[in-house]
């Protein structure tokens, strides 16, 4: 059998960040360390999922993803699968077995269980596994200020992988530590001391103390511990008494980006990654409600992973939201004042008939005269030839800007700037979308974008979601030159 | 069609926030100055043709109730910002056919009770893929663009597009009827808030609540109305996609629904230089860089040479052509519906030198074409009149 493991991993970090002070000053308060990262208005962990399966470049290959499991614990819908608009999304076949798991932040580990298993019962079998989260805390308690947002996706297969999966267990521990009840937007925690001591720290030894055990190995045996944490330093007083180093725990990231969920984890393993050495073995925890752990083992393939150094580039390439008001906002918690609402009719049929463009970005490409066209042209512009296509999925293209508006108007009231956007690809297609995590002063005719899916509105009482143009970010560019 | 059809009585609304007044007071304003002027009752219409386009699925039942108009056909059309041209010319190409004797052509808007200072966002073909777009932000499109073709920066193309403001405004100051009456600079237009780039405040038309109409009769006809009809020498409507903003090789500085109606137009009436031939125009200046593109798509001035032509005064009052003399979309505002009938009553009464203020008044006009250009945008109609029967 083919040793089976990740054999790609990317991740999304949200454009916007907040310093934590700003949080802090809010409300008078004594800011912490760092900053937190903050989903766009327009994201939601399903958009922020599909960048990180996009970043993984698991969407471009298609037909070799027999499964998809989307983990998070703050999915929009209570019911309805946000895999398969995922899936729509990055053009998996409709033959793919998806799957959503929530409620736990283990949810994305025991995910990579469930695809490690599968991969092991029937070889050849290739998993994404995606975590996203966009966790909410109450205004002026302490995980508003250590909460981030962040997806992160893995492959799993056979396929020569990055890093090989050697081995993984764990344990089950239920405690009212940290939760939330259905229809709350907030979490609620238990007395900080409790949560620490009798949730996270004991959990997390155990299982890494049983890892060790059944493994045969020590803490020596490994380069680097990649280890969750809902806090600054929790996560090193459990390592220490593992008898890890500070040098060999990976930096969870709590300054920059802070406690992504179920992504947690699989962000800080995506930064481990870019700095292994083949041969170097990784020892992964992850908490919630008990603990995962699992070990990998880095191969010579990583030598040929395309994301070296990206996770700085990414963390280099953002902005600050400064506004405070616009957290709260973004996220629902405060409804600022109304913008104009939309005159325009919603139909769930309409939006499933048309999810190859929505979700697909598809467009077409003539037979006759070989005209790329967005969306799909039944008939022609160029040529007039009616129903002589091929439908062509476009959201791999990078445009460049023909023309555009940045318009004040447009906008929400408390995300007023809407950056209306004319773009072509390098095939000639034409593209008319909004622009989103853009930086006013760094629009210019001629600029390179990518597309991004985001929510739309809610019309109808249901998400829309469609794509939108963003500007490159300094890691995109940099993979654009090698 | 030339000379088929005579313009025999126009009527318009004062244009403004109109808040004590409602659709059927505007319908009622304009018809009956128009109905005064053509020296005709009410009994003597054929046949209405009426241009809405946001009082929702009411058919043209509005002029019926206000007017008192019944067992007659009163057709209604939406045709964004061209309906009013289109009842127009739906009214003479009636009249032409022999169908009717004498029709009334009226649109009317009451844009102010819609509780939106804009014509507003989300509007569109489909609900995801246009949310959020509103009518600056589109026709911005064409300046940025334009601009960068032509190697205008921006602080420079700011500042050619405030002439175009500064121009309408000073014509508004002389409209009585007109929506807005303030004399404004460059400077106060390079000041105003920017509301999509890059248009500002002083680069966008009025939100405005109006109506106008025209009283329309076959040439045979017409001098049994008056002694000075006006008559109609040409008209062109041009269609294109909803969405050219998709078609590859789509320009932005130049749109082929501009060209051929003017075009079709010129054909009609015999123009073969608009530059030397037409004595006024009033053309859609929905935002400042609306009005800078049609010059050249109108063949007003060459390709890519507008800029010469704001810059020596070419087309303000005193100028070789003088454009948008009332005020414009600009300063005499702009409910959409009743748009392009204004905009021909301007021409009317220049043509037959009656304007409501002397000042205003041109010399020596003996032909003027009126212009609206709709949609997100891709329709434009043209309609050319002369005060002499060729």
């Amino acid at each position: 059998m083919q040793p089976i493991g990740i054999t790609s991993i990317g991740v999304h970090i949200p454009y916007y960040y907040m310093q934590r002070n700003t949080i802090a000053a809010a409300w008078g308060a004594r800011g912490l360390k760092g900053c937190r990262s903050v989903a766009n208005v327009d994201e939601d962990a399903v958009t922020m999922a599909v960048e990180a399966i996009r970043d993984a470049g698991a969407d471009t290959l298609g037909g070799g993803i027999q499964a998809l499991y989307f983990a998070s614990t703050t999915a929009p819908y209570a019911e309805k699968s946000h895999a398969a608009i995922v899936a729509r999304a990055c053009s998996l076949p409709e033959t793919v077995f998806t799957m959503d798991l929530a409620s736990s932040l283990k949810a994305g580990t025991g995910a990579l269980r469930m695809a490690l298993d599968a991969a092991i019962a029937r070889p050849g079998t290739n998993t994404v596994v995606v975590a996203a989260d966009c966790r909410d805390a109450a205004p002026k308690s302490p995980q508003e200020q250590l909460f981030g947002d962040a997806a992160a996706a893995v492959t799993i297969g056979d396929e020569s992988p990055i890093a090989v999966i050697d081995h993984m267990s764990g344990n089950t521990r239920e405690i009212v530590d940290v939760w939330r009840n259905a229809g709350e937007r907030h979490i609620n925690t238990a007395e900080p001391r409790f949560v620490t001591d009798c949730g996270y720290k004991s959990a997390m030894q155990a299982a890494i103390s049983s890892f060790l055990e059944e493994t045969h190995s020590s803490a020596a045996d490994y380069a680097r511990l990649v280890i969750s944490t809902s806090d600054l330093r929790e996560h090193l007083a459990v390592s220490k008494k593992l008898g890890f180093s500070p040098e060999q725990v990976q930096d969870p990231l709590m300054l920059e980006i802070g406690c992504s969920g179920t992504a947690q984890v699989f962000v800080a393993l995506a930064a481990a990654l870019e700095t292994a050495s083949p041969g170097d073995r990784i020892l992964v925890a992850n908490y919630g409600n008990g603990a995962d752990v699992f070990s990998l083992t880095v191969t010579d393939a990583i030598c040929r992973c395309p994301r070296r150094s990206r996770m700085r580039d990414l963390l280099a390439s953002r902005r600050e939201l400064a506004e405070y008001g616009r957290l709260l906002s973004f996220r629902g918690t405060i409804e600022p004042a109304a913008g104009e609402p939309f005159r325009l009719t919603i139909s769930t049929a309409m939006t499933w008939r048309d999810q190859g463009t929505y979700l697909g970005l598809e467009g077409s490409v003539c037979e006759e005269c070989g005209t790329a066209a967005f969306p799909v042209n039944r008939v022609c512009h160029s040529c007039g030839a009616k129903d002589k296509f091929t439908v062509s999925p476009r959201s791999r293209m990078e445009p460049e800007i023909f023309t555009y508006s940045i318009d004040r108007l447009a906008g929400r009231s408390d995300d007023p700037v809407v950056v209306q956007t004319v773009a072509q690809d390098e095939s000639g297609c034409r593209y008319y979308l909004n622009m989103t995590d853009f930086n006013p002063e760094e629009i210019f005719v001629g600029k390179k974008l990518n597309f991004t899916l985001r929510k739309i509105h809610n019309l109808g009482n249901f998400v829309n979601y469609y794509w939108k143009f963003r500007p490159l970010r300094k890691a995109e560019e940099k993979n654009n030159e090698g | 069609m030339k000379d088929k059809v005579a313009i025999v009585g126009m009527g318009c609304s004062k244009f403004g926030e109109r808040w004590d007044m409602g659709l059927s007071d505007l319908i009622i304003e304009a018809a009956y100055e128009g109905y005064a002027d053509a020296g005709i009752e009410p009994g003597q219409i054929d046949a209405v043709f009426y241009s809405n386009g946001t009082t929702g699925a009411l058919a043209a039942t509005p002029i019926a109730d206000a007017l008192k108009l019944k067992n007659i056909p009163i057709l209604r059309n939406e045709n964004y910002c061209c309906s009013g041209h289109i009842a127009l010319i739906e009214a003479c190409m009636a009249v032409a056919s022999g169908a009717y004797k004498t029709v009334l052509a009226i649109g009317a808007e009451k844009l102010k009770d819609t509780g939106f200072a804009g014509l507003g966002a989300g509007r569109g073909i489909s609900t995801v893929m246009e949310a959020r777009r509103t009518a600056p932000g589109s026709f911005a499109l064409i300046g940025t663009r334009y601009f960068e073709e032509n190697g205008i920066s921006y602080d420079e193309g700011k500042r050619l597009l405030a002439n175009i403001a500064v121009k309408n405004h000073a014509n508004g100051m002389l409209s009585p009827k007109a929506h807005f009456h303030k004399e404004i600079t460059v400077e106060d237009v390079l000041k105003a808030p920017i509301i999509a780039t890059p248009l500002g405040l002083f680069d966008c038309c009025g939100n405005s609540d109006g109506a106008a109409c025209a009283i329309i009769t076959s040439a045979e006809n017409a001098r049994s109305f008056r002694d000075d009809p006006i008559w109609v020498k040409g008209f062109g409507i041009s269609m294109d996609a909803g969405l050219p903003h998709l078609r590859p090789d789509f320009g932005w500085t130049s749109f082929d629904a501009l060209k051929v109606s003017s075009g079709k137009a010129y054909e009609m009436a015999g123009i073969k230089n608009p530059r030397e031939e037409i004595d006024v125009a009033e053309v859609h200046d929905c935002f400042t860089v609306t009005e800078m593109l049609i010059y050249e798509d109108f063949g007003f001035s060459a390709r890519g040479r507008a800029r010469d032509d704001i810059d020596s005064g070419f087309f303000e009052r005193t100028g070789g052509l003088p454009v948008n003399v009332d005020g414009g979309l600009k300063c005499f505002g702009h409910p959409v519906g009743a748009s392009g009938i204004r905009m021909t009553y301007e021409i009317y009464k220049q043509l037959q030198g009656r304007t409501d203020n002397p000042e205003r008044q041109l010399k020596g006009v003996a032909r003027g074409l009126s212009h609206t250009f709709g949609g997100p945008p891709q329709l434009s109609a043209v309609l050319i009149a002369g005060n002499e029967k060729g």
